[in-house]
């Protein structure tokens, strides 16, 4: 029963994405070029933290490469839930616009449909320069690699990834009761990604606390690093804190999926 | 009174009709005002003095930049685009009036409304929570001259972008470009003082150090007499250069313009 709603899902998304997908490889060269672009804007915060580190081999106790290696892997896991459910933000206009009423009476879920819409390959291009710079920094890692620590690049971007995704629907589904939300929710959503490249011993102790326990920004790659890098907690935590991602990841999906739930089960259609 | 007033004011109303949305920008703004201040903490706690700015002036600036946001609207873009993808660019030149007047009292009118509704919440809320340096009256009023200029020489800016539609019939590439090379050049990625060597110097006597890092300098009191004339000079010079520049473009673009459709 859950397999087949589970398949369903993926084969619905896999369609409306190839859609969008074919609609925008009509324009090749547009495309091509576009990609590159988002490439390049979002290569702007690895040339702030190069920058930064110019001036000082060390930042907040951590070295260019092990702030290097912070930045590969959230803006893999922020770009991958992007591309996947990034498109779920425009839900505030869909229902401004009364958009979102012509997709309820479709036979496909309107998560599903929102967040294919407009599914288009140039999003890749944010994936670009966490991917290079993942390649390249984690030869150059001072860390006692082992099988554990191996397995754990993996899955901190898959955990990462699933916080992103569960961030970007709860955040989503807040603009069915606050409908000019967007530019506030981004707060959340892009600033998690601005906030996950850098160490947590940069920011203020309780600012950290917040982010460990009330949005789980931490489990996206701070505490799976601190593992895989063997360094104490510059905030004390436990260290059991480090293997948490996939609980955390657990509970911000299981949260968004009550919070889309709940936000589609009260959504009156807008009018006067 | 002549029509650009009666512009500004009606714009300067619509820009104000909805003050929540500018409430959550302001937000916004102000969280990724806190994550950069803490970032530059961090640098200035080991590099005391880096590019003559201390731990304050550092702090200072990130929320001033956060704070400019939206009157500088550094992230670029303007209405005029989409008037020229969909044909309607048409009916404005054909008003007896200056296309680019008409749209620069447009923006001086943006720019005052962001600045009234979306300036005030990152400053404070960075006051409570870091040790900021608020300069004097008097400084405060130049620095009012200073975002003023700035707000122009972006309008400069993002009319050249803008513009390129009547060429290039789609604004995005040109549009990451320009968004780029703001962030970058203008010190909101980075303050300009902590780029190295000759990359600062170059990055100092482009058109982007005037959208941001020119006017925090003021607020800061980074200038003071013929220094701060020479400041207010750069960015008059660069504002006119680049009005220049779009007066010349909006010639060219009468005669260019054909609107698409059957």
């Amino acid at each position: 029963m859950l397999d087949e709603v589970l398949d369903r899902t993926i084969r619905m998304y896999a369609l409306l994405a190839w859609t969008w997908l074919r609609a925008a490889a009509r324009y090749p060269v547009s495309l091509a070029l576009l990609t590159a672009a988002v490439a390049v804007v979002g290569a702007l915060d690895l040339v702030a933290i190069m920058l930064l580190f110019a001036r000082a081999p060390v930042i907040a106790g951590f070295g260019a490469a092990e702030v290097l290696f912070l930045y590969g892997t959230s803006v893999l896991s922020f770009a991958t839930a992007d591309l996947l459910l990034g498109s779920s933000s425009r839900l505030g206009q869909h229902i401004r616009q009364g958009s979102l009423d012509a997709m309820l009476v479709r036979p496909v879920s309107p998560l599903i449909q929102v967040a294919t819409e407009d599914f288009s390959p140039r999003r890749t291009g944010k994936l670009i320069p966490g991917a290079v710079v993942l390649a390249a920094v984690l030869p150059r890692l001072d860390a006692p690699w082992d099988a554990g620590r191996i397995a754990m690049v993996p899955l901190m971007v898959l955990c990462g990834t699933a916080i992103f995704a569960g961030l970007w629907v709860l955040t989503a589904s807040l603009h069915f009761v606050l409908i000019d939300a967007h530019a506030a929710t981004k707060s959340v959503t892009d600033g998690g990604g601005l906030l996950t490249q850098y160490p947590m011993s940069v920011f203020g102790r309780d600012f950290v606390r917040g982010v460990t326990f009330a949005v789980p920004l931490a489990f996206v790659n701070w505490q799976p690093a601190l593992y895989v890098l063997d360094r104490p907690d510059p905030a004390g935590l436990p260290s059991w804190l480090r293997f948490a991602s996939p609980a955390a990841a657990v509970l911000v999906c299981a949260a968004a999926a009550l919070a889309w739930r709940s936000g589609l089960r009260h959504y009156r259609s807008t009018g006067s | 009174m002549g029509v650009f007033p009666w512009v500004a004011w009606y714009a300067f109303r619509r820009y104000t009709a909805y003050p929540l949305g500018a409430l959550a920008e302001a937000v916004t703004n102000t969280v990724f005002g806190f994550m950069r201040a803490y970032i530059l903490v961090a640098l200035w706690t080991k590099r005391p003095s880096l590019g003559g700015y201390d731990v304050a002036d550092a702090v200072t600036f990130c929320f001033v930049t956060q704070a400019l946001i939206g009157p500088v609207q550094i992230f670029g873009g303007l209405e005029l685009t989409e008037r020229i993808r969909n044909g309607d660019v048409a009916i404005d030149l054909h008003r007896p009036v200056d296309l680019q007047g008409w749209w620069l009292a447009d923006d001086l009118a943006r720019g005052a409304a962001a600045l009234v509704l979306r300036g005030g919440i990152p400053l404070l809320a960075g006051a409570l929570v870091f040790p900021l340096r608020f300069p004097e009256p008097g400084t405060l009023a130049v620095f009012g001259v200073s975002v003023l200029l700035a707000i122009v020489t972006g309008f400069g800016l993002r009319y050249l972008v803008a513009l390129g539609m009547f060429w290039l019939h789609d604004d995005r590439g040109l549009n990451s470009v320009a968004l780029v090379m703001a962030m970058f050049f203008s010190g909101m990625l980075v303050p300009l003082v902590v780029f190295p060597g000759w990359l600062g110097e170059v990055a100092r006597v482009l058109p982007w150090a005037a959208l941001v890092q020119v006017p925090a300098d003021v607020f800061l009191g980074k200038h003071a007499g013929a220094g701060l004339a020479g400041a207010l000079a750069f960015q008059a010079g660069w504002a006119a250069v680049l009005l220049a520049a779009g007066r010349t473009l909006t010639l060219a673009a009468r005669r260019k313009l054909v609107v698409h459709g059957g």
